[in-house]
């Protein structure tokens, strides 16, 4: 029993040294396009883009392998002249709209511009009659 | 302050409460709920991209979308020598292999040494695999991370995704995705 729980332990020390890959970054992982203007676009959208491995992460911020092969593939197509938003369209073809930090303007987002509203409205109707007496009282009632 | 205060309606009342009741239990149904960090493809029932990768290793060929689209569903599998699960579902392919499902590989990330020492000792049950250093056809089918199993029908349009390594409980629901692939 003692012989099996140290070598757990010693297999979830392990496993984390296992599951890393051995190869160098991808080529433009981590360097920049040598045109600042060109960069700047890519940094912009890879700001936006989630890691899929490290989930709230984004590829500007992680270290994760397949975040620099993204890296790598956004600032590839960025220098053959690709606009940032086809990218993420690109994307989101294949990962969903997860895979995108920028807010989209789709029907399902609207609950969520409605709430302050309707809760707005809601704090005024509960609040209806406080107005009222307050009211009173300014008039000398 | 003799005034008494305005006379409220039962339901107002209450409110307050059943907002913060409805509230917590949000908050608790969600720290229980299993955390599903999974995130599935976008691009099931889409063709394959077009790529061509080169042979991982010198036993098997590389991988083309031509030689994947032969008229005969078959799997593609994303996984690499260093992905622990990988070798988790080794058997799983090789079972699958004998009963005479075509398997294609795609390596990601892995040096040609390591790949060769994960074939010697798990088997190899890849017609092909090719080697994707960059995650390009990762990817270009939406896959999220290895090992991942894509069932591919005979003109090359992705029918499945099985994320994760495929356990012994899990070989039939595949044959079954490839013989719906067949339609």
């Amino acid at each position: 029993m003692r012989h099996m729980l140290i070598a757990l332990v010693a297999l979830l020390l392990a496993a984390p040294l296992a599951a890393q890959d051995q190869m160098p970054p991808a080529p433009l992982a981590y360097k920049q396009l040598d045109d600042p203007a060109l960069e700047a676009k890519a940094q912009g959208l890879m700001e936006t883009l989630r890691c899929l491995k490290c989930q709230s992460q984004s590829i500007a911020d992680s270290d994760a392998p397949m975040a620099g092969d993204m890296r790598h593939q956004v600032r590839t197509r960025i220098a053959a002249g690709e606009e940032p938003e086809a990218i993420r369209t690109w994307l989101v073809e294949r990962y969903g709209d997860y895979v995108s930090y920028a807010p989209q303007n789709k029907p399902i987002m609207w609950p969520l511009f409605a709430a302050p509203l309707v809760i707005l409205l809601l704090a005024v109707f509960l609040l209806r009659g406080r107005f009222r007496s307050a009211g009173k009282k300014v008039t000398g009632e | 302050m003799s005034e008494q205060p305005p006379k409220r309606s039962g339901i107002a009342i209450w409110l307050p409460l059943a907002l913060f009741g409805a509230f917590f239990a949000l908050v608790i149904w969600g720290l229980y709920r299993p955390a599903d960090r999974e995130v599935a493809s976008a691009f099931i029932g889409k063709p394959l991209p077009q790529f061509n990768l080169p042979a991982a290793t010198k036993e098997r060929p590389g991988l083309t979308t031509a030689a994947m689209t032969t008229g005969k569903p078959r799997l593609l599998n994303v996984f690499a020598s260093w992905c622990v699960p990988c070798a988790v579902e080794a058997p799983q392919l090789e079972a699958l292999r004998q009963q005479g499902v075509e398997i294609d590989g795609v390596a990601i990330r892995d040096r040609k040494a390591d790949l060769d020492r994960f074939l010697a000792t798990y088997g190899n049950p890849f017609a092909r695999i090719g080697k994707d250093d960059l995650s390009e056809v990762q990817l270009g089918i939406g896959s999220s991370g290895v090992p991942e199993t894509f069932v591919i029908d005979g003109k090359g349009v992705i029918r499945h995704q099985h994320i994760g390594e495929i356990r012994p409980e899990d070989v039939p629901m595949i044959l079954e995705k490839l013989k719906e692939a067949q339609s």
